[in-house]
């Protein structure tokens, strides 16, 4: 496999400004750095799937994610830290640091066995019913519409009432009681 | 020329991305950065659904993307939503000094 491709590096400047905007939002101390870099974290992956032939998805996470909920986060974080005054941390009271890289230590064992699953998988070698070549001829948008509309309607419709329930709940929450 | 990408490289890529997500969401205090870093492990599976969809050739992993997506949106509403509430009666989103449910 010779990585040479045009696919190839741009998915490689791709993976790695992923990586690299990802570490720099959990590292940043202001929240809105934070999710300034989770935007362009999300752009990265957009790219990537469109390299994985998921036009429709990689536009819904623009819209979705990069637009409607990072709006919102951005929203709570102005609001929260506008009502503080702009101060930092206040306690030291927490978890200690013993309990915090035991957690991390923990989690990079977590990535030895994704890592270990990336490279030793087996698939049983049969293919789906939706080759790239004939979703490509009828259209991406297409073909994910006629599932959702046909064999997936009533997840569609579950999820649709758990838009509505959200949106009930949050309204719930935040309401003032008189 | 336009060859595809090999599926491990995006299941690696999936997982390192999970795992700065996991260990941002047990280092950082502000439970909005927690927030994000898991929205982060989110796409991360995400990633890994759009890459096995498009080796295995089949459609079925652009719809659960689309599911998780969806969960996604409420579970950033009401989260937030709870955010807000908790920093009224608080007046902090620091993740230790949230303990409304401590008996």
């Amino acid at each position: 496999m010779d990585m040479v491709s045009f696919k190839g590096i741009i998915f490689i400047i791709a993976a790695l400004i992923a990586v690299a905007a990802s570490v720099l939002m959990a590292t940043r101390k202001n929240p809105i750095h934070s999710a300034l870099w989770m935007i362009v974290t999300f752009f990265a992956m957009a790219v990537i799937y469109l390299l994985l032939n998921a036009q429709f998805i990689a536009v819904a996470q623009v819209m979705v994610y990069a637009g409607a909920i990072m709006m919102l986060i951005l929203f709570v974080i102005m609001l929260v830290q506008m009502e503080k005054g702009g101060k930092g941390d206040p306690g030291k009271t927490g978890r200690s640091a013993k309990t915090k890289v035991a957690g991390a230590l923990i989690t990079v064992i977590l990535f030895g066995e994704m890592l270990f699953g990336a490279l030793y998988y087996q698939t049983t070698g049969r293919s789906g019913d939706y080759p790239v070549e004939m979703v490509n001829s009828v259209g991406n948008v297409k073909t994910i519409g006629s599932l959702l509309y046909g064999q997936y309607l009533f997840p569609f419709e579950i999820a649709s009432i758990l838009l509505l329930v959200g949106i009930v709940g949050a309204v719930v929450i935040v309401k003032r009681k008189e | 020329m336009l060859q595809e990408i090999p599926s491990s490289l995006c299941f690696i890529l999936s997982g390192i991305l999970f795992t700065i997500g996991a260990i941002g969401a047990i280092i950082r205090r502000n439970l909005i950065v927690v927030f994000m870093c898991i929205e982060l492990m989110l796409n991360a599976v995400n990633l890994v659904f759009i890459a096995a969809a498009n080796a295995l050739s089949s459609m079925d992993g652009s719809v659960f993307v689309f599911f998780i997506m969806t969960v996604a949106a409420v579970e950033a509403a009401v989260g937030l939503a709870i955010f807000v509430m908790v920093f009224r009666l608080q007046n902090t989103v620091n993740a230790y000094e949230v303990n409304l449910l401590k008996g």
